[in-house]
């Protein structure tokens, strides 16, 4: 049982603490094992995080940022005053708990369908577009110095390695090659600025409680690039869980986003926004099809994975509708 | 010839039988595994109700297309090779209401509630 491990980890690094209990796993987090659990603790019981990467799960190696780096940022986003749990311990080899690490537990709600329809977050709703806007902006501000190492991807990188992705996934879909040619065709080249990219900030990586945002997580995908693609990736259809005229994750507009990020002294490029909205879209399509071939090569042969497989399609209605709108 | 049930029967009632008789025994993680598996079931049942006849109606519209003729993921292959290269793109006449149409018959099996799919599928099908 995991609770043995967590109770041993524990006592070693959290002072006066007794053991762990409540250990549960969560579900939701399609590329990584979350876990809740108690530290138990003579001052009462201490909330707490494991996240970890078990073998055959996590993006593709070469896009992680590995879950040392995560930890990181997580902590220098939470100094910055952006939305963040606290990092309590990076597991260590004798945690024998797989890699990863253990946070402070945010009480709020993760799962996107409920935060845009349970009467708790209504109040919240209406202002969260704004505030992401605003987070994102302190988010890109993040100290370039203080950073752990990322790897460095603009657009022309980007749609090679999508390109070089589907590809090698030997699955024809005349609606991603149009896709590809087209963010060929409008590949804005190298961003003026090269910042922090969270790279899947999105309506259901963030905890949400009555009063907005309380933390950003799920930053594995961090990395060096375009400020734009954080704000196109929010807007991609597939994270509004059906709130369709409310691109920036369900919950407003555009406008209001791009208010939020400016009135936080950042500027917004609309363009490269709507680039990255493509590229998002297509992206997911592609990770969709990740999945399948996992599913069936792979270690992992779970029901869920086939599923995802199976909703490369909505990305490619996404798509047409980006592309090719029909009659208006 | 086999005998009947259909396929197409018989996972129904598979997937009948879950949804009415285990789903309220069930909670957690596992009521949240077997709503996936029944929407499987589900999407299994629509695809083998429909496969045939979208994918006439999609070789039809391919070999129009392209002049040429094939299985369906030869056909498939050789239109996703033409619009790499750029030998065809959304000028070229027939392509766009090809795609579309494709597209919105994959909706109709994987994800008939897609909140696109139900927009695009008021706007005319």
């Amino acid at each position: 049982m995991i609770e043995a491990e967590l109770s041993r980890s524990v006592r070693r690094w959290c002072k006066g603490a007794t053991g762990a209990t409540s250990a549960a796993k969560l579900s939701g987090g399609a590329s990584q094992e979350t876990w809740r659990f108690d530290i138990t603790h003579p001052d009462g019981a201490i909330g707490a995080i494991l996240r970890r990467s078990p073998k055959g799960y996590g993006a593709a190696p070469t896009r992680a940022a590995g879950l040392a780096a995560e930890a990181q940022l997580m902590q220098l986003a939470f100094d910055a005053g952006v939305p963040s749990p606290r990092v309590l311990h990076v597991l260590v080899p004798e945690d024998d708990l797989g890699t990863g690490f253990i946070m402070q537990r945010i009480e709020g709600e993760t799962i996107a369908r409920k935060i845009l329809r349970d009467d708790d977050y209504a109040a919240a709703r209406p202002r969260l577009a704004r505030q992401i806007g605003g987070i994102l902006a302190g988010l890109h501000r993040l100290p370039m110095d203080k950073l752990p190492e990322l790897r460095s991807r603009g657009a022309t990188q980007e749609i090679a390695e999508f390109d070089r992705d589907y590809r090698s996934l030997n699955w024809p879909k005349p609606v991603f090659e149009l896709a590809l040619r087209w963010l060929r065709d409008h590949d804005p080249g190298p961003s003026a600025e090269t910042t922090l990219v969270h790279g899947d900030f999105r309506n259901g990586n963030l905890i949400i409680g009555a009063d907005g945002v309380r933390a950003v997580l799920d930053w594995e995908l961090a990395h060096l690039g375009d400020p734009m693609e954080d704000l196109g990736w929010v807007c991609v259809n597939s994270w509004r869980f059906g709130e369709i005229d409310k691109p920036v994750g369900g919950f407003g507009s555009r406008e209001e986003l791009f208010a939020g990020y400016e009135a936080a002294g950042r500027k917004v490029d609309p363009a490269r926004v709507k680039f990255w909205e493509v590229m998002g879209t297509l992206r997911w399509g592609i990770m969709c099809g990740g999945m399948m071939q996992r599913f069936r090569d792979g270690p992992d042969h779970s029901m869920e994975r086939a599923m995802i497989g199976r909703r490369a399609s909505e990305t490619e209605i996404d798509l047409l509708r980006l592309l090719a709108p029909r009659g208006s | 010839m086999q005998d009947e049930p259909t396929p197409i029967e018989l996972t129904r009632s598979v997937a009948d039988f879950l949804r009415n008789d285990i789903t309220p025994l069930i909670s957690g993680h596992q009521a949240f595994k077997l709503r996936v598996a029944i929407n499987i079931l589900d999407l299994v049942t629509r695809q083998m109700t429909r496969e045939k006849g979208s994918d006439a109606a999609e070789v039809e519209r391919l070999r129009a297309l392209l002049g040429v003729d094939g299985s369906i993921t030869d056909l498939n292959r050789a239109l996703a090779e033409r619009i790499a290269k750029g030998e065809v793109d959304l000028a070229t006449p027939g392509l766009a209401e090809h795609l579309w149409a494709t597209t919105m018959d994959k909706l109709a099996v994987d994800q008939p509630n897609y909140a696109s799919y139900k927009r695009e599928q008021r706007r005319g099908g």
